[in-house]
């Protein structure tokens, strides 16, 4: 009669002991990212399994994800569903989407091949090849979910292009790039801990909730389905983050640096997502400041509390981050105003309706700094000037958004923020406390950027004119410039049944 | 207090109904929040279901591991077996 | 203003995306598989070094000394992306989960003859270790290879063996009545007994290869290309002949996946090879200094397996590996 196993047991005998130690090659060549980092693994048998899903389930339960949403794709397509969305200028939240994050996931498909080869426990590399795998999963069917909105709305055509030219761009690429370019347990620390635990719900939900809201039910489904993937990244992550922690108590600085690090560069990251969920969405679930209240402010603290027992604490510049949630989308909004003309999406000013959705958001913001500007650039419009800025902006060294972050932790939300820092002789710039002190870390790796205002200004980017540029970015005229009055907002009142507007129009033509 | 939260967010769909139900069952003091396609379950301290309880409410024998097709979000330690899954955060 | 709900206005603007359409042009809807595989991997202006590579990029064609114009010539046969590579594995592992189940419900090793059941011990269980380095060979070339087509394929070769090794695991277990016997007899093996220490010792000595592209040669097509014929077709059909037909039912997958391995890198093989004669000369180069070595390391584990007509049956997979090579444009 045979024994009966308990599903951790089997899951034990399945994937534990499947790795040896060599004996033919010295271990730290096999396993050669595995210390220089200067973390101390002592026993990798320590390790806790976060998800108990061996690979034949896996491919069963996957399948049966992705029969689902495939069909939801399908039925989407054939029945030309996107005519259900609230209004066409919702859909610039997936241009960002398909140019700024699809991108991500897939370097966070090989990122966590690395981790699958180069980690020495099972049970630690197992769980990261399912991530890698899940990774390619949400790549691909991003890419199968908006190749329909490819077909009928600008500036989805040639993303991956874009995302190694444009650049607003730079700001996820390099984003990522910072990790990958990092070790295993940095990369890990940054992606499954800071991004896939700690902050993965200001990026998803604004998302998906927008989808909801306005008709997209094909994202909708996506994201439903994705997310159940992020159940397990997200138990991985903090695993990892527990793992690390009570294998040497050597540990803990590193790691609290790395933290500190990821969160802030992560943070700035998702600025862009800010800007999306206030002024993209013609409805609005949520404002960036309502969810970065419950999904960071909350939800970050009780987990902390929870970490507090192993010497972690909340990472660097928190308060910061919390206190510019009363500002950011609005000044990373202003930025893409002055530059619509060289973006690969539609904007535009709010309309009525929506500014007063803002005051009532952002009652401390909104109308004394803020709504003054869209007055005043309301008017300018009016009068035949819309304004676009015809100079490239400086960006910051590390988050590389141009510098348009005020000193709002110091009370003086007027005053645009500046650090410096000098390297071998040279000056970099930074958009603030907590991106100079991620420069000075490493400056050494940091003066490597390619930054996108240089490299316009060094000439390696199509020419020296604006249109130049745009070309060599693969840019349409109709990509970019406000939503009245564009391509995509014509053709969606040709699709509805309505005569276009008879706004002026504004576009990169116009602007250049 | 809010240290102890632990939540589960399903799909709110007919597949996902015996799993739900079970968290409501099985933990008395949980809240559930329903929201557009999906709902919240929400404890304090820990939340669990049972095997037997799913496969009762399901009319059939589940395996456990079948809420990752309707999962959507959680938040706590995981710990499971064949017979159960719960979530904890003390 | 008058409504004009064209027809017209439903057409797409365009069929697909600009990566795509500059490969197949705009007049036919991509492939599914072609959307998801094409230009999706950057290729310029990175921001940093790599810490654990400084000399090359994130991304780098110089890790590896194939050269190919166009990283994108090879495209895989079976079209595998994520969701089309789940669904085929679903359906094969509901085969494998209900032939697993008949054998435990019926208790069908119940009657294997202990001589066969001992070598199936022998042979079969320590390539549970022999699948896992697979795997990390395989998610190397994830990390480090170029261009979406070959690294997803390379992603999802690694499941597979994580998959496979949880098979073997499984039949280990069959045969002990869940109890680790087996298992650890296996890993003892691996690691000491004389007989696989060619292998292991190849296998490390593959792990810690530069190119990736030799790591495929020696891992996916060397490697592969002898063991599957040797063990999947040639013993386990020895083994049925011998009473033990249940472990056809066992190592089905093995069998079905040893055909689409066959498959991908033969066309792997013809599409690099004719790209160049440097290529091919160092496709056949690897071939030869390896196939030398592997062939060498399986003697002793065909001799478990088919006693003193070991060295027969290998040298036949040797010749037919050899044979679908050159028909690649690989002369060895």
């Amino acid at each position: 009669m045979a024994k009966k196993l308990n599903m951790r047991k089997r899951y034990e005998l399945l994937t534990r002991g499947l790795g040896w130690e060599p004996t033919y090659q010295p271990k730290d060549k096999v396993f050669a990212q595995e210390a220089y980092e200067g973390i101390k693994i002592t026993d990798w048998s320590k390790w806790e399994d976060p998800f108990r899903l061996t690979v034949d389930a896996y491919w069963k339960y996957q399948a049966e994800k992705d029969k689902k949403l495939y069909a939801v794709m399908d039925s989407f397509a054939q029945n030309n569903a996107h005519l259900n969305l609230a209004d066409a200028s919702y859909v610039n939240a997936l241009k960002l989407f398909i140019q700024g994050v699809s991108p991500l996931e897939y370097a966070a498909h090989r990122n966590f091949a690395r981790l699958a080869r180069q980690l020495s426990g099972e049970g630690a590399q197992i769980a990261c090849q399912m991530q890698s795998i899940d990774e390619l999963r949400h790549a691909q069917t991003q890419i199968h979910t908006i190749s329909h909105y490819n077909k009928h709305f600008h500036g989805m055509h040639d993303p991956f292009h874009m995302f190694d030219r444009v650049w607003y761009l730079s700001v996820p690429k390099s984003y990522f790039d910072d990790a990958s370019s990092a070790g295993p347990f940095e990369f890990i620390t940054s992606v499954s801990f800071s991004f896939e635990y700690l902050l993965t719900n200001l990026l998803f939900v604004p998302f998906m909730s927008g989808a909801a809201y306005n008709g997209d039910m094909a994202t909708v489904t996506f994201g439903f389905s994705a997310q159940s993937d992020e159940s397990r990244h997200m138990t991985l992550g903090l695993e990892i983050i527990k793992f690390l922690l009570e294998q040497h108590e050597d540990n803990l600085p590193i790691v609290q640096g790395w933290i500190d690090k990821h969160f802030w560069r992560a943070y700035r990251l998702l600025g862009l997502v800010a800007m999306m969920q206030d002024y993209f969405l013609p409805e609005s679930p949520m404002s960036w400041k309502e969810g970065w209240q419950i999904y960071f402010v909350e939800n970050a603290g009780a987990l902390f509390n929870d970490l507090g027992r192993y010497g972690l604490q909340m990472p660097k510049y928190h308060e910061i981050a919390t206190a510019e949630a009363d500002h950011i989308s609005h000044q990373i909004f202003g930025t893409f105003y002055n530059y619509i003309h060289a973006a690969a999406f539609n904007l535009g000013l709010p309309s009525e309706a929506k500014m007063n959705w803002l005051s009532e958001k952002y009652p401390d913001t909104f109308d004394k700094y803020y709504r003054p500007r869209m007055e005043m650039w309301a008017q300018m419009e009016k009068e035949g000037k819309r304004f676009f800025n015809m100079g490239l902006p400086q960006l910051c060294q590390v988050c590389q958004i141009p510098m348009c972050f005020t000193e709002i932790a110091k009370d003086d939300p007027m005053q645009v923020s500046y650090r410096v820092s000098e390297y071998e002789g040279e000056k970099f710039h930074t958009c603030s406390d907590g991106c100079k002190t991620i420069f000075d870390h490493e400056p050494e790796k940091y003066v490597n950027a390619w930054l996108p205002v240089h490299q316009i200004f060094q000439g390696n980017c199509g020419g020296a004119a604006v249109p130049d540029v745009l070309n060599w970015y693969h840019f349409h005229p109709e990509d970019g410039g406000d939503y009245v009055g564009s391509a995509d907002e014509a053709r969606w009142k040709a699709m509805k049944g309505e005569a276009a507007a008879e706004a002026p129009k504004t576009s990169q033509a116009d602007a250049a | 207090m809010s240290e102890h939260k632990v939540f589960m967010i399903f799909q709110n769909t007919a597949d996902a109904q015996p799993f739900i139900s079970a968290f409501e069952q099985e933990n008395p003091r949980a809240t559930l929040d329903y929201q557009p396609g999906m709902v919240r379950i929400e404890g304090l301290g820990e939340l669990g279901i049972t095997q037997a309880v799913v496969s009762e409410l399901a009319g059939r024998d589940v395996n456990l591991q079948e809420l990752h097709l309707t999962l959507i979000s959680l938040s706590g330690n995981i710990d499971e077996d064949d017979d159960y899954f719960r979530i904890t955060r003390h | 203003m008058s409504l004009n709900i064209a027809a017209k206005e439903i057409k797409p603007l365009r069929l697909n995306y600009g990566h795509i359409a500059r490969r197949i042009g705009d007049n036919k809807p991509a492939t599914r598989y072609q959307e998801a595989v094409y230009d999706v991997q950057p290729t310029t202006n990175f921001h940093y070094p790599p810490s654990w590579d400084p000399s090359r990029k994130l991304y780098d064609t110089a890790r590896t000394a194939i050269v190919m114009q166009d990283w994108y010539s090879f495209t895989d046969p079976r079209q595998f992306y994520y969701t089309s590579y789940v669904a085929a594995r679903a359906k094969q592992q509901e085969i494998m989960e209900s032939n697993f189940e008949l054998v435990e419900k019926r208790d069908l090793l119940q009657s294997l003859p202990a001589e066969l059941a001992a070598q199936i011990r022998q042979v079969l269980i320590p390539l549970r270790h022999y699948e896992y380095g697979a795997n990390m060979n395989n998610q190397d070339i994830c990390h480090r290879g170029y261009g979406t087509t070959i690294t997803s394929l390379a992603s999802f070769n690694g499941f597979d063996r994580i998959g496979m090794a949880q098979y073997i695991s499984r039949i280990a277990l069959l045969l002990d009545g869940n109890e680790e016997t087996s298992l650890q007899a296996a890993k003892e093996a691996w690691l000491n007994n004389p007989a696989w220490q060619g292998l292991r010792q190849a296998m490390e000595d593959s792990f810690v290869l530069d190119d990736w592209f030799e790591i495929l040669v020696v891992q996916d097509i060397v490697m592969d290309g002898l063991l599957y014929p040797l063990i999947y077709e040639a013993f386990i059909s020895q083994v049925a002949a011998q009473g033990g037909s249940t472990f056809l039912m066992l190592t089905q997958f093995m069998n079905e996946w040893s055909e689409e391995n066959t498959r991908w890198t033969n066309q792997l093989l013809k599409v690099t090879a004719s790209e160049s004669p440097a290529n091919a000369q160092l496709l056949a180069e690897w071939v030869r200094v390896w196939l030398a070595r592997i062939d060498l390391a399986l003697l002793p584990i065909a001799h478990l397996a088919f006693g003193a007509k070991g060295a027969e049956q290998l040298a036949t997979v040797k010749a037919e590996l050899l044979a679908r090579l050159a028909k690649q444009g690989l002369k060895v």
